[in-house]
């Protein structure tokens, strides 16, 4: 049977205050489990009383080793372990990996697809957003929140399940443009939720926005400021509560953003308090967004038409010996894309999503790095950690919005 | 059912002892919260309006394991995680039973890999394994009714 | 090459004799180890590079002259562009100063690195295991280290694999 591998105070005698080390502060353990750790962190926090001295976060106990086993499979293959890596925007992992292989490989999608793709990614950032209120508003002990917040990630499951037969890992996007087309039903259903979001987002403002508990448990508290972002690289909506209006898809757009009109909500506070607000903000926006992309849904063709690369449609195999021979190729052997290295990011709710792909001109990718927002954030949580008593400790990292999954690969 | 109708209808069952335990162990299991990964998201999905778990009265989910008798296994175990889990599992007091939930844990799943458990049940023994890449809400629920009929069929030999 | 990147381009070139490469719309540096801190210094000071996006290694295995390159890949929130380097290691003993003291956030990239890829990093204020285990031998994400591959069970040799499988008991 394995042992718990633990380590003693010695081995942390350099982070944590020489009056640990004497005994005049207390050095606690709050475990992988834990109500309130989100997915399986461990903090080891030093405390005088009640006042938190130092947080160490310990990471590690959801490592699943995704890169090294993508480098075993081909790329098509390699796509659907990457809906794994951070759960709660499935679309948007699939997405930054097929602009990569589309960047790498010349690809380009055609208009229709690109509606159809920033339509998903946005109900997959609304079903992240409201996840985490549901979730972030259960630690500071508000329930009815997460159960009003259910009811509508429901709907946006349930078109997802429309399109791709799975409520969660979709693998949709793929290289060339998506899998299939969307069926009849799709404009029909994004409309009703479009039509009744705004109502409901008023629902879940109206229960916390001037709510004077949650007010007091969330204004002034877990400060950070822009300088401090930026040198620990922290984005995503983190960084717009302090003040800077950053926002990816806006300076370095992706799949036809420039076409829509959004804004992008920001705070001065930088607090909890803040950062509630910038996400709510984005859920309106989110909507926003998506009935712009809905109302100027071009018709069209929803893949790349370069065989080397994209399978041919079913019918054309019956009739077309090339079409039957670039069909075998793909799904045998696979593509081979030209060498070098590429590197593109998209807006993920947490923060900055990136890919950093190299390919040695073989069928399999030589290597895959993912640039993850949590890891990010999370080393940035004693920065704002510090100072705050142990309670307000679990509204910080409620607020920050890290997916373990993300964190560890 | 004799009994009951001699005595005037008082409000007395018979029944015979292994029936009435098991039916008190299946009507509130509380199950210990450890959600791992993606599974977590579709077991809170399980408890949410929709598909509602507390029907089975299951709505409390304990965090300490010394107050809980059932474990849902939710998520990849990978290998520094496999010691704490055992850990845990040994600090539930009988009776207790384990749900390994979604691929992850029943058989390593999508990951074939050095850094993934090749299956909870390398550490753990299962009752029910539930399938799916995440398992619908659906399939969690009929993994809770065949543990419930499972513990339904439990004889005096196999209690401590 | 986009206009906002040459002025950096071209002074790190003439000043540190880089050797500059293009790839989709993409421009590489290449340094020498030890030119790697000034250069990132120059970055963020006189260009305004203020975030370090992405620090990671590619092991090239049965070359060992340079068996690992280092790449760093630098954004500036002004000028919405990316600028990549990259500096090559040898197989014996991968040792590479630390970027912690021009970007902080290095410190877990360098952790992460040292424990999957095995590259000390000099200077490192705390440089342990962070993935793994503490107690784990090796260095996963290296080309010679073995994927970890179980066998599937089929119906013809089910029996074989479950007897050398490990299974958990209760414990009386």
């Amino acid at each position: 049977m394995r042992e718990i591998q633990e380590f003693t105070l010695d081995d942390l005698r350099h982070l944590v205050s020489p009056r640990a080390i004497s005994g005049e502060t207390m050095v606690l353990n709050m475990g992988p489990q834990h109500p309130s750790t989100h997915g399986v962190l461990r903090l080891i926090v030093e405390l005088d009383g009640e006042i938190v001295v130092n947080v160490i976060p310990d990471i590690g106990y959801l490592h699943t080793g995704i890169e090294k086993n993508m480098e075993s499979k081909t790329y098509q293959k390699a796509e659907v372990m990457t809906d794994r890596i951070d759960y709660m925007y499935t679309i948007g992992n699939n997405l930054v990996y097929t602009l990569a292989v589309e960047k790498l490989t010349g690809l380009i999608s055609p208009p229709r697809a690109d509606a159809i793709r920033v339509i998903l990614v946005e109900l997959s950032r609304l079903q992240s957003h409201l996840l985490w209120i549901g979730t972030s508003a259960l630690d500071l002990a508000a329930m009815s929140v997460f159960l009003y917040a259910m009811r509508e990630r429901e709907m946006v499951l349930d078109i997802f399940e429309m399109c791709s037969g799975q409520r969660m890992m979709t693998t949709y996007i793929r290289p060339g443009g998506l899998w299939r087309d969307v069926p009849a039903e799709f404009e029909d259903a994004v409309k009703a939720l479009v039509a009744i979001m705004p109502k409901r987002i008023d629902e879940y403002e109206s229960l916390l926005t001037k709510n004077p508990l949650f007010l007091d448990r969330t204004r002034g508290i877990g400060k950070i400021d822009t300088k401090t972002c930026l040198a620990w690289d922290v984005t995503g909506p983190t960084l717009r509560a302090t003040g800077l209006p950053f926002d990816y898809r806006k300076t370095n757009p992706y799949c036809g953003f420039e076409q829509y009109d959004f804004d992008i909500p920001t705070q001065t506070t930088g607090d909890i308090y803040g950062r509630y607000l910038v996400r709510v903000e984005e859920m309106r926006q989110s909507v926003r967004i998506i009935e712009q992309a809905l109302n100027k849904l071009p018709y069209g063709p929803v893949r790349d038409n370069n065989r080397k690369y994209v399978p041919p449609p079913r019918s054309e195999i019956g009739v077309s010996m090339e079409s039957l021979i670039h069909h075998f190729k793909l799904w045998t052997e696979g593509f081979n894309p030209p060498v070098g290295s590429v590197y593109t990011a998209v807006e993920s709710p947490r923060g900055e999503m990136g890919v950093f792909l190299e390919s040695d001109g073989g069928p399999k990718p030589y290597r895959v790095h993912y640039r993850t927002p949590s890891i990010m954030l999370l080393q940035a949580l004693p920065q704002m950690a510090i100072g705050h008593f142990v309670a307000d400790l679990v509204g910080i990292i409620g607020s920050i919005d890290i997916v373990l999954g993300d964190t560890d690969r | 059912m004799g009994v009951d109708q001699k005595t005037g209808n008082v409000g007395i069952v018979t029944t015979n002892l292994e029936k009435m335990v098991n039916w008190s162990r299946t009507n509130s299991m509380w199950p210990m919260l450890f959600g791992l990964a993606c599974c977590a998201i579709e077991m809170m999905g399980a408890e949410a309006p929709s598909y509602d778990l507390s029907r089975f009265g299951m709505e409390l989910m304990r965090a300490s394991p010394r107050q809980s008798d059932l474990m849902i296994v939710a998520g990849r175990v990978s290998q520094k995680m496999a010691p704490v889990l055992r850990n845990l599992y040994d600090m539930m007091p009988e009776p207790k039973w384990v749900i390994a939930m979604g691929d992850c844990a029943a058989c390593g799943g999508v990951f074939n890999n050095y850094a993934v458990l090749q299956g909870v049940d390398e550490i753990v023994p299962v009752d029910v394994y539930v399938s799916g890449c995440p398992p619908r809400p659906e399939g969690l629920i009929n993994g809770i009714v065949l543990l419930h009929k499972k513990v339904s069929g439990e004889k005096f030999a196999k209690w401590k | 090459m986009n206009d906002r990147l040459s002025p950096a381009v071209n002074t790190l070139q003439s000043k540190f004799n880089a050797q500059v490469a293009e790839f989709r719309d993409e421009v590489t540096l290449t340094f020498t180890p030890d030119q790697v801190v000034p250069a990132a210094t120059i970055l963020r000071d006189q260009f305004g590079f203020d975030v370090l996006a992405v620090e990671t290694a590619v092991d090239y295995c049965p070359q060992t002259t340079p068996r690992f390159h280092m790449v760093y890949i630098v954004y500036s929130t002004t000028q919405h562009v990316y600028l990549n380097f990259r500096a090559g290691l040898p197989a014996e003993n991968p040792t590479i100063s630390t970027l912690e003291t021009v970007y902080p956030n290095a410190n877990w990239r360098e952790r992460e690195l040292w424990d999957l890829m095995g590259i000390k990093f000099e200077g490192h204020s705390d440089l342990r295991r962070i993935l793994m285990p503490p107690n784990w031998e090796g260095h996963p994400l290296r080309k010679d280290y073995p994927l970890g591959y179980e066998e599937v069970q089929y119906t013809f040799n089910f029996e074989d694999i479950d007897l050398r499988k490990p299974k958990g008991v209760r414990l009386p």
